[in-house]
């Protein structure tokens, strides 16, 4: 696959293994209201993930389509992020995935909605409007959540602490990156990317974490094991009947 | 919000019934007559009124008087749709992550956030009448109050999704069409708003069962055993004939409900007839057939024996679809606390 | 279980909303939903009352807050069709072990 296929992937990687996390929150939300508002955010990063693993299929040209790609590569042909894949713990663990991972998105298709690639301008354009409704979701909670009660305020810090680590992977170009004609240099979102989710990390009382860690290797198809329960999951109806249509 | 499209043409008889809605929507009268004030007057004056304004097809309100039986059949009712909308993104939900393709998964989730959605409106018709919403979740947790019996089935295979979304969305628009003219305002207009949203619901279950019927051998059994599995409960889900029904005369008095069980069930059948036809999977009852006669199709009753035991909590699933409910709201508490404890915090700096 | 104490500290007040579709229209009353605070409320509102349509005007207010008239009042810019939230006033609870209800 060409750098231009693999890097529409990974985006679109990131955006359906999010999608797949967030979707099992769907009727066990803290509150119905959230119940909505999850199912909303998941359906716009399906939607993302549709379109960029329809456009990664056309630049690839050997006609795999987007089901084709999601439904037919193994654990080790996924690009997405390990951030992405990660169990969705309690209710802060996940807030705190979200707020990171948004952010990061929001960035990433601003900047992308400016390539001189229409299709993939078009689809950046209008994910980043969404992932500015799904950054204010995630900080609205963030600030709660640190800021709420004890118990509240030691959940969110734990989570924090759990999946800062993570978050470096966003950050780190690859030959994907340098080669693919479109690419965003993803080492230049950094420091607006810290700018703004400490700014949220502070308002909600909690403490950033220090660098260290940095689990890596979801780019490249290394990823963690709980990732092979997320795409068995997904793959295995449609695997068992092949060929056919639904 | 991108799909590919229905494939299936609209399932035929759904034109009629969102005319109906949007007749309901037109036809609600801004009305002269409204009950009176209780100040000063008797109970018989006051229900004279109450029942007049009913009678002439005209709106009750949320603040006005009405008597305390009406009352208790409005939250009963609207309590149990809302709960009915909310445990039933469960058997949906149920297949959200293994959805074959992701044009069906997008449509699946967009349905059970519908529902949710759903849910919401309806309880929030049952506050103005003065009901806390977290009563009713904790009546619904202690199982004094019910949701639709369908409910407590399982959905063993992707083809029970779309099974039960073309059988129970369609059993739903035709109990629900006529709740568009109830006489109580609020849920009147939660119900527009519903009906709307639930004929997309429905052409989603009928469009995945065509996909199924038209594709291999698995995939066409696979359909006739979802429908196989999901007609009785459907069935069933009109409630007992209105001889044994102890709620149905004062509703239908009050325009709570507009027709009886019986009504909505041979309604439901003469629907699904040529539906089913027309995707090509069996309804399984031998009985079933046309009668010139009388106009509609003749069919089996449901087993109203397993409705009872499954109302009473013997179901397949209702002792999970409960649990997992109540588990989802225990869960949930801390997050709520939060939030709750956040907005005490900043009070005295936010507006409101 | 969730404890009653509990219960009563994690409550989401009730807020009404007032959505305005289109420039030019008014804002309706479009129902009620629970969240904790304003901001929170008007999240909410989008996802469950105008689907993020763009362009839209919501209005949350505390159903707390709305001050409502008798509903027997003749007034001429009083429309009698118009969605009225007003509330009973207090909540009551549904009463135990008092089955279908």
């Amino acid at each position: 696959m060409n750098a231009d296929a693999r890097y529409a992937l990974r985006l679109g990687d990131d955006a359906l293994v999010a999608a797949q996390r967030l979707i099992q929150w769907c009727a066990r939300a803290p509150e119905l209201e959230e119940d909505v508002a999850l199912a909303n955010i998941a359906a716009d990063l399906l939607g993302q993930a549709r379109a960029l693993l329809a456009l990664a299929g056309e630049e690839e040209g050997a006609g795999r389509d987007e089901d084709d790609l999601a439904y037919l590569r193994e654990e080790s042909e996924f690009g997405n992020a390990l951030l992405v894949e990660l169990d969705n713990g309690d209710f802060a663990v996940s807030t705190a995935k979200a707020l990171f991972f948004s952010v990061y998105q929001n960035l990433l298709y601003r900047a992308l909605s400016a390539v001189a690639h229409p299709v993939l301008a078009g689809i950046a354009a209008k994910a980043a409007k969404e992932t500015a409704y799904h950054v204010e979701h995630a900080a609205l909670w963030a600030v709660r959540l640190g800021d709420g009660t004890d118990e509240s305020h030691r959940r969110m810090q734990a989570a924090v602490d759990e999946v800062w680590p993570y978050t470096h992977e966003l950050f780190a170009p690859d030959e994907v990156t340098r080669a693919a004609a479109f690419a965003v240099d993803p080492a230049g979102l950094r420091p607006d990317w810290a700018r703004r989710v400490e700014a949220v990390l502070v308002e909600a009382t909690l403490r950033r974490p220090e660098d260290g860690w940095a689990p890596s290797g979801g780019r490249a198809g290394a990823h963690t094991e709980a990732f092979g329960y997320l795409v068995g999951e997904m793959q295995v109806l449609h695997r068992a009947h092949p060929g056919v249509r639904w | 919000m991108r799909y590919r499209g229905f494939e299936a043409p609209e399932p035929p008889g759904s034109a009629e019934l969102l005319d109906e809605v949007r007749a309901a929507e037109a036809g609600a009268r801004a009305g002269d007559r409204a009950p009176l004030e209780p100040r000063g007057r008797s109970e018989e004056e006051l229900l004279a009124r109450f029942e007049e304004v009913v009678d002439a097809d005209e709106k009750i309100e949320p603040r006005d008087w009405m008597p305390a039986d009406y009352r208790r059949a409005l939250v009963r009712q609207m309590s149990q749709h809302a709960h009915s909308e909310v445990v039933g993104m469960q058997p949906e939900g149920n297949w959200l992550t293994r959805a074959p393709s992701l044009a069906r998964k997008s449509i699946l989730l967009a349905k059970v956030q519908d529902e949710a959605g759903h849910g919401l409106y309806l309880y929030s018709a049952v506050e103005t009448l003065g009901v806390d919403r977290e009563s009713l979740f904790r009546a619904l947790h202690e199982g004094r109050q019910k949701y639709l019996s369908f409910i407590n089935y399982p959905t063993p295979t992707w083809a029970d999704v779309g099974a039960l979304a073309w059988l129970t969305d369609g059993a739903a628009i035709v109990n629900q069409v006529p709740l568009c003219r109830s006489s109580y305002g609020p849920y009147a207009r939660a119900m527009v708003r519903v009906c709307k949203e639930e004929s997309f619901h429905h052409r989603q279950g009928f469009d995945a069962l065509w996909a199924l019927t038209r594709g291999s051998a698995a995939q066409r059994r696979m359909a006739q055993e979802a429908v196989d599995r999901w007609w009785g409960p459907a069935l069933a889900m009109f409630g007992p004939p209105h001889a044994q029904s102890t709620h149905s005369e004062r509703s239908m008095r009050w325009r709570i409900k507009r027709h009886t069980n019986d009504e909505l069930r041979q309604r439901f059948v003469d629907v699904c007839v040529p539906q089913a036809e027309a995707l090509g999977v069996t309804l399984p009852d031998p009985a079933l057939r046309w009668n010139a006669e009388r106009g509609h199709h003749d069919f089996t009753p449901p087993d109203f024996e397993e409705l009872r035991r499954v109302v009473a909590g013997d179901g397949p699933c209702n002792r999970q679809r409960v649990a997992h409910r109540r588990r989802a709201h225990e869960d949930g508490a801390w997050v709520r606390e939060a939030a709750a404890a956040y907005a005490a915090k900043h009070r005295e700096e936010a507006r409101w | 279980m969730v404890s009653e104490e509990s219960q009563e500290r994690s409550q989401w007040p009730l807020w009404e909303v007032f959505v305005r579709a289109k420039r030019g229209l008014g804002h309706l009353h479009a129902g009620s939903l629970h969240a904790a605070d304003a901001r929170m409320a008007l999240l909410h509102a989008r996802d469950l009352y105008t689907r993020r349509g763009e362009g839209v005007s919501i209005w949350v207010v505390p159903s707390a807050a709305v001050v409502a008239s008798s509903p027997d009042e003749r007034d001429p810019f009083f429309d009698p069709a118009a969605d009225k939230a007003y509330r009973h006033p207090g909540f009551f609870e549904l009463p135990e072990g008092v089955r279908h209800l």
